[in-house]
């Protein structure tokens, strides 16, 4: 069964976008972390001087902005209401060049300058094993009990002590509809080769996959009939390799990239990749419904990016502060709203009813169960299969 | 008596006084980071990723070299082909401006310069939309059916050699300038009474008075541009990966610092032999 979403423009929401195209393209592919470092903070800070600064690293276009204002509304509300000024920064790029950069300061134990950090799931596992991370204050943090059931006890935080998800990503496959109005379904099709992203023809060359190894290698495992979330061996990995290996040295991908390559999608000189599902919606809402999302049959990998408070912050309170105010139902349906990721607060889908109904159907911000059914989380890895994966996942690249 | 001695110490005192700052500032950002970059490539992985402990394992420069040998190659022979690409383009363009441009000529020398008022990240952006779908050049390419429906011109070595060679273009003009400049036009005049025609004077009096423009010239495009990794990873595919790519890939996305520092000691050391070899064939010291 294929999940073809619908991905048409809700009318109430088309008047934010405007603001997104600037800010992508002046992050355009930059390749990510320095042009992000070099100009992606966009901060708040204002209100009452009382309260020290919350500050926020954050990856891009994950949170609602406002092109008029130049503010997040969101963040402004919070302000006003406990009097916490936030600097918010989109610091967050890629998870291993992120926490490369801020883990010398962490080992010293010196301030690493932001007070929240949100690290996808299995990086998120990495810092708190490290004992870089503080835990929470549960009386700080009563929001908590709006976390989705199943997200509260994942085995990266079990209870959740240090880590709470922002969104929930999924990764499938997308296309442009100008260029493919049939669309594809799978990773590859033998005996329907033009619904396959490596077996239709007119794809070859004009596909790029995500630098993030668990998506890309996920999906190809999951297309060679692997469990990803249950213990599988070394060659289950490295047949999927072989296969990323053999398309590229076939040819059929140009490119292997972090989050810019929604610029190559809005250029054409993609023609379909191996993406996330938030990325694509917003895409769409500034490229008038021009690209298509599926999950492929043989399903799609979910992960989490998580919130947390670094060891080195001297603001927990505020960082808690904040953290709680974004599981509040309300908050988290006008987040959702704008950045299109699994909302991962319950009670956000009856209040996302009252914003824009359009969206509270929307199954890639509140996935139905036929859609749960197809996602896969990939499994936790050793220190030692990290680095071993991590290594060929790069030589495969060509980087190493 | 007193006073003249210590007039001279003082006078002996200076040099190094004037020294001071910049070896000040070697020491603290080319000694010290050697020597950092040393002692980490030959540690070995601790318990968690990231901890690395010192282990003297000098294999780890065998095991560097032997996984990257292919972006090695590759990474000198782009910078090699950007450097001679860069030396053909400029020379005549140097040249033009020292001796043809007259009134223009600064306004020349400006525009050369022009490109660095805007950051290297943002002009190699600049080229992927140049050479994109939505580009002059790949619309013209197949008006002419030089490139198929189907062809492409981003993801390609091609375009990351033309990166190269765009991106340190004014390396290579602004000291062949300089030299071409310097050079007296008498002599050319004299080598014209001598019977020589225009083009003997170009290859007995131009060219060799040109040469340390074109030695300072050419290592300064080569050198950046054999470390270089940001076309690669812009305007490349995973086949057109340089060694830059692969250092990068090493440090940040691996976690593996022993084998980017081993690979980056390996990259120094051979550029600074090449550049050697290469300074003391083309005899010109004076540079030095």
């Amino acid at each position: 069964m294929t999940e073809n979403i619908d991905q048409s423009i809700p009318p109430d929401l088309a008047g934010f976008n405007s603001a997104q195209i600037s800010r992508r393209a002046l992050l355009a592919g930059a390749g990510g972390a320095t042009a992000i470092s070099l100009f992606g903070t966009s901060g708040i800070e204002s209100a009452s001087a009382a309260n020290a600064t919350v500050r926020w690293a954050n990856w891009s276009l994950y949170l609602d902005y406002d092109n008029k204002s130049k503010k997040y509304p969101t963040l402004v509300d919070f302000t006003k209401k406990t009097g916490i000024p936030v600097k918010y920064m989109e610091a967050i790029d890629d998870n291993d060049t992120f926490t490369a950069k801020v883990t010398p300061q962490l080992k010293l134990k010196k301030d690493i300058g932001y007070d929240i950090v949100v690290p996808t799931e299995w990086m998120a596992a990495r810092w708190i094993n490290s004992g870089f991370v503080q835990k929470f204050d549960d009386a700080a943090v009563p929001n908590k009990k709006n976390v989705l059931p199943f997200l509260l006890n994942r085995p990266l935080d079990p209870g959740r002590h240090y880590s709470l998800p922002w969104a929930g990503i999924i990764a499938g496959i997308a296309w442009n509809k100008k260029k493919l109005p049939a669309g594809i379904n799978s990773i590859e099709d033998k005996t329907h080769p033009e619904r396959g992203l490596f077996s239709n023809p007119a794809l070859k060359g004009k596909i790029e996959v995500l630098s993030e190894m668990r998506d890309t290698i996920g999906l190809i495992m999951m297309w060679q009939g692997v469990d990803i979330s249950k213990p599988f061996t070394q060659d289950k990995f490295d047949n999927a390799l072989n296969y990323l290996q053999k398309k590229i040295k076939d040819g059929w991908i140009r490119q292997i990239k972090g989050q810019s390559y929604a610029e190559d999608m809005i250029s054409g000189d993609a023609v379909a990749v191996i993406g996330w599902s938030g990325d694509i919606n917003q895409l769409n809402l500034q490229n008038q419904n021009q690209f298509g999302f599926a999950i492929p049959e043989s399903g799609g990998t979910f992960s989490t990016d998580n919130m947390m408070i670094p060891s080195t912050s001297t603001n927990k309170a505020g960082a808690e502060a904040v953290i709680n105010y974004y599981y509040d139902p309300v908050v988290a349906a006008r987040v959702a709203n704008y950045i299109n990721y699994v909302c991962p607060v319950s009670g956000a889908k009856e209040a996302m009813a009252k914003i824009s109904p359009a969206q509270a159907k929307n199954p890639l911000i509140f996935p139905d169960d036929a859609m749960w059914k197809n996602l896969k989380v990939f499994r936790d890895l050793t220190a030692a299969e990290q680095i071993k994966f991590s290594t060929s996942f790069q030589k495969a690249s060509g980087n190493a | 008596m007193a006073l003249v001695k210590a007039r001279l110490n003082r006078k002996r005192l200076w040099p190094y006084i004037l020294l001071a700052p910049g070896l000040i500032w070697l020491m603290a950002f080319f000694v010290t980071p050697i020597y950092q970059l040393l002692t980490t490539s030959t540690q070995t992985p601790g318990v968690n990723i990231g901890d690395y402990i010192q282990t003297y394992r000098f294999a780890n420069f065998i095991d560097a070299i032997v996984g990257a040998r292919a972006q090695f190659l590759r990474s000198f022979e782009y910078a090699f082909i950007a450097t001679a690409l860069g030396l053909l383009i400029s020379y005549p363009l140097a040249y033009a401006i020292a001796f043809k441009s007259g009134r223009w000529k600064n306004t020349l020398l400006v525009l050369v310069v022009a490109p660095f008022f805007t950051s290297f990240l943002l002009r190699t952006v600049a080229w992927q939309q140049i050479l994109g779908e939505q580009g002059l050049v790949i619309k013209v390419l197949r008006g002419v059916h030089l490139l198929g429906a189907t062809g492409h011109l981003t993801a390609t070595p091609f375009a990351v050699v033309a990166g190269l060679t765009y991106n340190f273009l004014p390396f290579m003009t602004l000291p062949l300038y300089a030299s071409l400049e310097r050079i007296d036009p008498r002599t050319m005049e004299a080598s014209g009474d001598l019977y020589a025609n225009a083009f003997t004077t170009f290859r007995k009096v131009t060219l060799p008075l040109s040469m340390p423009g074109v030695v300072a010239g050419t290592l300064l495009t080569f050198i950046p541009a054999a470390g270089d990794y940001i076309n690669a990873e812009l305007l490349g595919n995973p086949s057109t990966k340089m060694i830059g790519n692969v250092i990068d890939a090493r440090y940040l996305q691996i976690v593996d610092y022993p084998g980017a520092a081993a690979l980056s000691f390996i990259l120094m050391v051979t550029i600074l032999v090449m550049v050697m070899l290469y300074i003391r064939k083309a005899g010109t010291e004076e540079l030095l």
